[in-house]
């Protein structure tokens, strides 16, 4: 494996993996506080989050990191002890700080420097903030001291009639002299709960004042139990009268006392939840040290499935290899079939065994690979943040469905596109704030990010509620740059796809939030790399919504195999909605070169699939051909014809390089059970590849 | 591979030679990454002349490119007992279509001369330099200009 050589590059590495997964953790975190739900344990969890990256950074003299982590922490350590608010402002400083710190954590992982004093700016907002907190600071409050223990070995919250009670236990002389032994005692109350134990030694004289066999020492016990008080005396039972005893019930809301050395293995007690509301601290307390010395690493309220890291090199092998399963096993279904055995057959029926257990493991391997949409949601939040802040409008950002998984190379995938369509919809979406008032809406813009699998695919939303589409902008626009010839009579959804041609901006100035005329097309060719769609719904005045639909995986692919001009083609059966025989009756011609079919009454364009492709004259007669309906996008449909109809099968995806077959209309490529590569076709990219030659109303056509 | 075989050495280069049509060609052998026999390529629609289709390498898709029509010879069929040459171009596999694989020859540096002039002949663009061996001229390619340039297709 990589870096055997090095054991600390290894360290290094599974400490920025933690990282990431520590920053996740913490932006989730300010984003539910942003969101009103402040709860200390929240706050408790980005809190352990940026402290455990401070840790782990100073191991690996991360000094900037280290730096910037601890003003934030001392910024969240004030807002669990309550001297500093949990306001607006607040939480919105530190989700740049949180930003900034992944930053950091980026830069050095990946050994780059980051600008100088890139981070400056939030690291002096969050000193500013700390020294605000300090001055507001009530000193007769001083310092309050939360311990935490969250006990790895115990998951489950502690109950809620557990109590905690101090006993003072000082023996007397008679106690040792009858061999009684006040470990055993601990040990007994220890059984009840968690229990810490400090020796009182201000007794023990000098040693020239020594008297062995008495009794010097005394105890003070901190036991946390849900046993009762008749529970605990019983422990002492034996030593009745022998000792000094006092058992007092510690009220539940007041901090306890700091335990200078716990002895080791003793579990430090609290019940409370730390960082609630503020809190009387014990008068005459010193002040405590800093309270993350108890901090227990990495564990949040909610259970976490146990989980394991793998290197995803080995899940992409694994992913191959299934892969490879696959077409061998299509091309063994192939050869037994050629041999002419019955699918009563043995050999039939335990291949169609193997068939589903093959296909089992498929989606096995698929299910590893997928990723909930969180981690890139939460990235997401950053940028329309900063859309915000950049273009002066006010925005609420929402997500939706951001446990929905979809493959790991997806998101990757994602991320730019979804950045810039989050960049638009806030820079040329959203509508200044005087105009948004002016129109009866709130100042503060909604934008809105959302996930849902729709019918084995996963479609995401980025809505806003701005002005919509300015349609006759947009076609004076495109008329202006020669992309529509002037006095073009466009639909509405023909308009709005206008964005998506190259070169089209609509920003009367380029801002620098979204870039310089690199516009939706990229993000459609982003898209359609990931074979997924891009579509827009926009109603004037209320806002916009572009809708992106994806597969699931990049790897696998439900497709139905046809017969086009000799060659075999694969068409992903999700775009199908029906296969039929066609007469000669039910086919008609518009124009010369145009067909169309009757089905079921309803006429649909025909397309000529073998011509549309250019491997054939277009056919002379359509009788007898087979012809599948095609779903377009706003339940437009189409009629594509076919030499011939196989059958629906799993085809395993094999990219096509750039420049060499990635034609308008192929998608990519599979390997049948013959050995014979394949096509995947993208039929929606076909018809309006063919649409746009035929009818024409753009000149810019291909 | 050893580094007497290496580009730029001066005791010479190891070149495999083929025929296209009825003229002899070469490359660096160190381009070659495997030479395999025809197998019919799958067409991609609206593809270049003399971009033959893909085919299944061992489970990856390999474009064939026909060095005839590529070369701007006449049109011809491509038959089974045509070769294809893997080579590897700027970390892509790219499958070349030649009539028949002739030959590993070991030349000299300066048995290698610059083809003469401009040339009418649309080959010239493909030929880095030209080689009497045997009394037969062998016309080393260039594969860099033979395989186009990537990213070329609207995505």
């Amino acid at each position: 494996m990589r870096a055997s050589d090095d054991p600390m590059a290894e360290f290094r590495a599974t400490f920025f993996a933690e990282c990431e997964d520590l920053l996740e953790g913490a932006q989730a975190g300010l984003l539910a506080m942003q969101h009103g739900r402040a709860d200390s344990e929240t706050l408790n969890v980005v809190f352990r989050a940026v402290h455990s990256i401070k840790g782990g950074a100073g191991a690996f003299a991360l000094e900037e990191i280290v730096a910037f982590a601890h003003q934030f922490e001392t910024a969240l350590d004030q807002l669990r002890t309550g001297t500093l608010q949990p306001d607006a402002a607040t939480i919105l400083l530190l989700l740049n700080a949180s930003d900034g710190l992944s930053d950091l954590v980026a830069a050095s992982r990946d050994g780059t420097s980051l600008e100088r004093g890139a981070t400056d700016a939030t690291l002096a907002d969050l000193c500013a903030l700390v020294s605000d907190g300090k001055a507001d600071e009530n000193p007769t409050e001083g310092f309050v001291v939360t311990k935490l223990s969250l006990d790895l070995d115990a998951p489950e919250p502690p109950l809620p009639e557990r109590q905690t009670y101090r006993i003072d236990f000082v023996p007397d002389d008679a106690l040792y002299a009858l061999g009684n032994e006040p470990l055993f005692l601990f040990r007994a109350l220890a059984e009840l709960g968690d229990l810490e134990v400090v020796a009182d030694i201000a007794m023990v004289p000098e040693i020239d004042k020594f008297v062995p066999g008495s009794s010097y020492v005394g105890w003070t016990l901190d036991l946390t139990t849900a046993a009762s008080d008749a529970e605990i005396a019983e422990v002492f039972d034996f030593v009745d009268g022998l000792c000094t005893l006092r058992i007092a019930r510690v009220p539940a809301d007041r901090a306890l006392d700091p335990v200078p050395c716990p002895p080791p293995g003793a579990q430090t007690a609290s019940a409370q939840a730390p960082g609630s509301a503020p809190q009387e601290g014990p008068v005459g307390e010193p002040p405590q040290t800093r309270p993350e010395a108890h901090l227990p690493q990495a564990s949040t309220a909610a259970p976490v499935a146990a989980t394991v890291r793998v290197d995803l090199d080995r899940i992409d092998r694994l992913a191959n290899l299934v892969g490879e399963l696959v077409i061998q096993q299509a091309i063994l279904t192939q050869s037994i079939a050629d041999t002419g055995l019955t699918r009563r057959s043995t050999v039939s029926q335990n291949l169609e065994k193997l068939t589903g257990l093959t296909r089992e493991m498929q989606n096995g391997v698929m299910m590893i690979r997928a990723q909930p949409l969180k981690s890139l949601f939460q990235r997401m939040s950053r940028i329309v943040r900063e859309a915000s802040a950049a273009s002066g409008k006010p925005v609420r950002f929402s997500t939706e469905g951001e446990a929905t998984e979809i493959d790991k190379a997806m998101i990757e995938g994602l991320a730019d596109p979804l950045m810039h369509m989050l960049r638009n919809a806030v820079d040329h979406g959203l509508e200044p704030p005087g105009i948004r008032a002016a129109a009866g809406k709130s100042a503060q813009g909604d934008v809105r990010l959302s996930a849902a699998h729709r019918s084995g695919r996963v479609v995401i939303e980025v809505t806003d509620d701005g002005g919509g589409i300015d349609r006759a902008k947009v076609l004076d626009t495109a008329i202006s740059r020669g992309l529509v010839s002037a006095g073009a009579q466009l639909s509405e959804p023909e308009i709005d796809s206008l964005l998506f041609l190259p070169g089209f901006s609509t920003a009367g100035e380029v801002s620098n939030l979204s870039g310089r005329g690199v516009g939706m097309d990229v993000v459609r060719s982003a898209i359609q790399t990931l074979g997924g769609r891009i579509a827009i719904r926009s109603e004037t005045g209320r806002g916009t919504t572009f809708s992106v639909s994806l597969p699931l995986t990049l790897a696998v692919l439900d497709g139905m195999i046809v017969d086009v001009a000799d060659e075999r083609l694969v068409l992903p059966v999700h775009t199908i909605i029906e296969t039929l025989t066609l007469s000669d009756d039910e086919v008609g011609e518009l124009a010369p070169g145009s067909s169309l079919a009757m089905v079921r009454g309803q006429i649909l364009a025909l397309l000529d699939l073998g011509s549309a492709l250019g491997y054939r004259a277009p056919l002379e007669t359509i009788a007898g051909a087979q012809a599948l309906v095609i779903a377009l996008e706003g339940n437009e449909r189409v009629a594509l014809l076919v030499d011939a109809i196989h059958d629906q099968r799993q085809v395993v995806i094999k990219g096509l390089r750039d420049g060499f077959g990635r034609a308008p209309g192929v998608a990519a490529a599979t390997i049948l059970g013959d050995g014979q590569v394949a096509l995947i076709l993208d039929p929606i990219e076909i018809v309006a590849h063919a649409g746009i030659r035929a009818a024409a109303p753009l000149s810019s056509a291909g | 591979m050893t580094a007497e075989t290496r580009p730029g050495d001066d005791t010479g280069r190891e070149l495999l030679s083929f025929h296209v049509a009825d003229q002899n060609y070469a490359f660096d052998i160190l381009s070659v990454r495997e030479i395999r026999g025809w197998s019919r390529p799958t067409p991609l629609p609206h593809a270049p002349a003399y971009l033959l289709g893909v085919i299944n390498l061992r489970g990856t898709v390999l474009p064939v490119i026909d060095l005839a029509a590529r070369l701007g010879m006449p049109d011809r069929q491509s038959t089974p007992r045509d070769v294809i040459i893997v080579v590897t171009v700027a970390e892509t596999d790219v499958g070349l279509l030649v009539s028949a694989v002739s030959d590993i020859l070991t030349l000299p540096r300066d048995a290698l001369q610059p083809p003469p002039g401009p040339a009418a002949d649309p080959v010239a663009a493909f030929v880095s330099a030209l080689a009497a061996q045997d009394g037969a001229m062998i016309r080393l390619l260039d594969l860099n200009a033979v395989i186009p340039a990537q990213g070329g297709a609207a995505a």
